[in-house]
């Protein structure tokens, strides 16, 4: 929905300027992506696999991607990080080590911005786009009666998450019911100082848990 | 070291057992684990198998990662973790809680001494793997790396494989000297893993019915106070022979 829009807006903007950009997206790893789409179809996942699935993806993608590209200069937009799973996986566990551990690996981004959105909005939004889908929904927790309910429940709980994280990891929340013109702009905004001292190629880091998109 | 990691996951409270043995390929574990399969069923048991590497969620996905070489040791390492994950869940709990016997041919060990020698942090291979439980009881098949060598090219592999030789780490261009390399690292890390974790050492050179006797000793005294639990009426199975009875008879 509207993270990606951003992202290949931003590309495009950051192009212009005559950076080189990669983007890399959560669960599109050559080696992962399938098996991730039909373990969600079937009903077999349970929380550690759930989790280290995710984690292999990253790790593909950290390895053969993400790294390869800051290493020849390019800049790294990533739709989702790793705070997504380390908040799904804390909803489901009410454990926060273990899934800090399991991602230790992972590179510190030089920006990550949260667009952040209010539930009642986003289960608007949600039903005016795509439905809400099992995993979304959370239902593998049965939070609630049906799909609108645990839906609610579930992304309220993620939502609670993300704002906790946004102290623990810096976070730079923009508020993600303005208009898409506006978010843009400020994402060009948070964006601009990181290049200005360009040097190095920063990672930027784009993540919402308002945004459902297909590859949740 | 009572702060590690892994130190820290207990033995678990169920009533079942779970048994495992670890050792590098060539060492006889499979063989060993088998026979002790055969032997506790023939006494009535219920018991569970699990392997390393075989759940159905990522085992073509390994495989896949294997022909294109594309795993790094991160990425093998995790996977195999999530493998371990969906067993556990699936195929050792659930009979574990139940209070029946699972035998487990590799368990999180084997990720400690592999992966670790590929490069990958002890610390944070440790953490990764502290949701697993203790295993009750825990063989390791303590062979040379000869004698290893020579009892899988003699015998029905032939050839070493890709990630089993350690090729990805660029030991050797020889295939039979990167294993040896390899497997001689992990050796190594075993070493330090029996003391670490209390594992059971066995002497993977002795033939295989004096290890069997050894193995069957050491578990039936560990087995003395647990009581088989058994929904459906056991099948006594008896190792027999068929022969050949002449008609005439």
């Amino acid at each position: 929905m509207g993270r990606s829009t951003h992202i290949e807006m931003l590309q495009e903007w950051l192009e212009v300027q005559g950076y080189g950009v990669m983007t890399t997206g959560w669960t599109r790893s050559n080696l992962m992506s399938k098996t991730i789409e039909m373990a969600k179809e079937g009903n077999i996942l349970d929380r550690w696999s759930f989790t280290l699935l995710y984690a292999t993806d990253f790790a593909d993608r950290l390895e053969h991607q993400v790294i390869p590209a800051l290493r020849s200069g390019f800049i790294v937009l990533a739709d989702r990080y790793i705070y997504t799973a380390l908040a799904r996986d804390f909803v489901r566990s009410g454990d926060r080590r273990w899934v800090r551990d399991v991602f230790g690996f992972a590179l510190v981004p030089d920006l990550v911005c949260y667009l952040r959105i209010d539930v009642e909005t986003l289960v608007l939004r949600v039903i005016e786009s795509k439905g809400m889908n099992f995993w979304e929904s959370g239902m593998d927790l049965r939070l609630g009666g049906d799909l609108y309910d645990s839906f609610k429940k579930y992304q309220s709980l993620l939502i609670e998450e993300f704002d906790k994280m946004t102290e623990e990891f810096k976070f730079e929340v923009i508020d993600a019911r303005k208009s898409p013109e506006e978010i843009q702009e400020e994402l060009q905004n948070k964006i601009r100082p990181l290049l200005s001292n360009h040097l190095e190629s920063p990672a930027v880091l784009v993540d919402s848990v308002a945004h459902p998109s297909p590859t949740t | 070291m009572s702060d590690h990691p892994a130190a820290r996951s207990t033995s678990h409270p169920y009533p079942g057992k779970l048994i495992i043995v670890e050792g590098i390929d060539g060492s006889g574990k499979s063989t060993q684990l088998l026979l002790l399969h055969k032997w506790l069923e023939s006494k009535g048991h219920k018991v569970f198998f699990t392997e390393w590497n075989s759940s159905d969620l990522v085992k073509d996905t390994t495989k896949r990662g294997k022909k294109t070489k594309s795993l790094t040791p991160t990425t093998f390492s995790l996977l195999h973790a999530t493998d371990f994950a969906s067993r556990l869940y699936h195929d050792i709990l659930p009979p574990l809680k139940a209070g029946m016997l699972v035998l487990a041919d590799r368990y999180m060990y084997t990720a400690f001494a592999r992966d670790v020698v590929r490069g990958v942090s002890p610390e944070w291979v440790r953490k990764l793997y502290s949701f697993a439980i203790r295993p009750d009881m825990a063989f390791y098949f303590k062979v040379p790396i000869e004698i290893a060598i020579s009892r899988l090219l003699g015998g029905t592999r032939g050839q070493f494989k890709y990630y089993e030789a350690g090729m990805d780490m660029n030991l050797s261009q020889d295939v039979t000297e990167s294993f040896r390399i390899f497997q001689s690292r992990i050796l190594a890390q075993y070493d330090k893993i029996v003391d670490e974790f209390d594992l059971i050492t066995m002497d993977a050179t002795k033939d295989i019915a004096e290890q069997q006797n050894e193995m069957r000793r050491v578990v039936e005294a560990a087995l003395i106070d647990y009581k088989p639990r058994r929904g459906t009426h056991g099948r006594r199975t008896v190792f027999w022979r068929r022969f050949d009875v002449p008609k005439s008879e």
